[in-house]
């Protein structure tokens, strides 16, 4: 008879925690900024249909870095639940944070009960009627949330953008759109060696501007024209 | 209910909003039967016509209950999207629910998909949700909407009509239905001509809910004193946009003083009481 082998706890989630990083850290990586007018997503993909960033609903973005089937599970999850909840109470009623909290308790239960951890992260943002009242929450792949403010980066390089936009992004107000695009696009071709032409650039804004329905995607012209 | 959903497999109910409702939240989804008639509020006449540009589709905004006006601002049309609209009328309750519906479920489609539905795909998901109707449309709870949009496939304006049991047809001039809407269809056959400027397709939608108005008492006419106006809706390439209500009540003064000068002098009608012979007291 084989003896039942012991695994302790600890060992056991450091384990899916060093699994689901080495995930992470091969895919592509995603900037988010506060700018002037809402909230905007910068992520280096070459394809131009499968999203890294997307619509959730009138006020919310999605974004998710890692293995793409598990956080477009999650992203297709995501709508599915917003459209039920704002179907069925009003359009008002669905909030950011209800959201990530749905989110972080999936992510939380795959962490501790499934053979494999999900290998991605993502991001849920809210674009509020001023800066102070944008909501940004970064989920991780265990369902921890963090609640942020001005930048964030995710993905494989999501420590060295930190740590240059730690000194380059504003540290009081938010930047213009132009400069954000700029600041960003910078930011991710100084930590990626490749090449990286501005049609591999996804771009999109949460524009507080806009009527119902705040998510729009930047063609590749006007990313251009915004880079100069 | 939130992590069923946020795990519930991608190839479950697909894109579609209204199998995801089945599926997740079945007590939202319509009533399957209702005995007995009732009594509900009526939405009355609604129509749409296609221009050069694209399509209007107008409404009037009265709802009835039998005989009583049960809301005089109700609103008939209704943005499905962008690219298309939906007028209602019928049974005011299931309608505007199948409205609501129809909207989420193109937003979520789009939002799911990443791209927008067809024009085509669009009519064909309301014949669904029509023909699922169909019981409470036996017990009178009768929804027969048009919808109409910008095809951006073909560069043209659509509209199509239907019946209870979801039948879809499409018309290729224009279409009115409602109480008031054999009215309203009668006024657009003799104004109607191919390729109207959209400006023109908005006056005559207008001048065809007034003839409605004035044969049907189911339908709203222009309510001078309460300022209240029927909804025109024009939809072209550069997306939906209502017509603004300076411009329809404009549009309405003018049709007003031009019928007026066509009607009899009032100084003709016969006023004051009669004695037994005919001759004024």
């Amino acid at each position: 008879m084989p003896m039942p082998y012991y695994v302790s706890p600890e060992q056991l989630m450091r384990d899916k925690a060093d699994y689901a990083r080495k995930g992470i850290a091969r895919g592509k990586s995603i900037i988010v900024f506060e700018y002037a007018d809402g909230i905007l997503f910068l992520a280096e993909n070459p394809s131009a249909t499968l999203h890294k960033v997307s619509e959730i609903y009138d006020r919310i973005g999605f974004a998710g870095v890692g293995k793409f089937n598990e956080y477009e599970q999650l992203r297709i999850g995501g709508i599915r639940l917003v459209d039920v909840k704002g179907f069925s109470y009003s359009r008002a009623d669905v909030t950011a944070k209800s959201l990530a909290n749905a989110y972080s308790q999936s992510l939380g239960t795959i962490f501790t009960s499934e053979v494999k951890p999900y290998e991605c992260e993502i991001l849920v943002a809210a674009v509020g009627e001023s800066t102070g009242t944008n909501e940004i929450f970064h989920i991780l792949y265990d369902g921890s949330v963090t609640d942020k403010r001005g930048w964030v980066a995710m993905g494989g390089q999501a420590e060295s953008l930190g740590s240059i936009l730690q000194d380059k992004y504003p540290g009081e107000g938010v930047p213009d759109l132009p400069t954000a695009v700029k600041l960003g696009d910078e930011t991710l071709r100084s930590v990626e060696e490749r090449p990286m032409p501005a049609e591999n650039l996804e771009v999109a804004v949460l524009d507080r501007t806009r009527a119902r329905r705040k998510f729009r995607r930047l063609t590749d012209a006007e990313t251009k024209s915004l880079l100069g | 209910m939130s992590r069923d959903l946020i795990r519930l497999p991608v190839f479950g109910p697909g894109a579609s909003f209204s199998e995801l409702l089945r599926v997740a939240a079945s007590d939202l989804t319509p009533p399957p039967e209702v005995t007995g008639a009732l009594a509900v509020p009526e939405g009355t006449t609604v129509l749409a016509l296609r221009h050069a540009e694209g399509v209007i589709v107008a409404g009037d905004r009265r709802a009835t209950e039998g005989l009583q006006i049960a809301h005089r601002t109700i609103e008939k049309v209704f943005a499905a999207d962008d690219m298309s609209a939906v007028a209602i009328a019928g049974a005011a309750g299931p309608a505007v629910e199948m409205v609501r519906l129809f909207q989420t479920e193109l937003e979520h489609y789009e939002k799911v998909e990443g791209e927008r539905l067809t024009l085509e795909g669009k009519a064909n998901k309301l014949s669904q949700m029509i023909r699922a109707n169909l019981p409470a449309a036996m017990q009178g709870l009768v929804v027969v909407p048009i919808f109409a949009g910008y095809d951006e496939a073909r560069s043209a304006g659509r509209i199509f009509k239907y019946d209870v049991t979801g039948g879809r047809y499409e018309e290729d001039d224009y279409h009115a239905t409602g109480s008031g809407g054999k009215d309203a269809r009668s006024s657009l056959k003799k104004r109607y001509r191919y390729n109207l400027t959209r400006d023109q397709a908005v006056k005559i939608g207008i001048e065809a809910l007034f003839d409605a108005a004035d044969e049907d008492v189911g339908t709203g006419g222009p309510d001078l004193m309460r300022d209240i106006f029927p909804t025109v809706s024009a939809i072209t390439a550069e997306g939906i946009a209502e017509i603004p209500e300076d411009d329809i009540r404009r549009l309405f003064n003018e049709l007003i003083s031009e019928r007026s000068e066509q009607m009899l002098p009032p100084e003709t009608h016969a006023v004051g009481v009669r004695g037994p012979g005919g001759e004024q007291q």
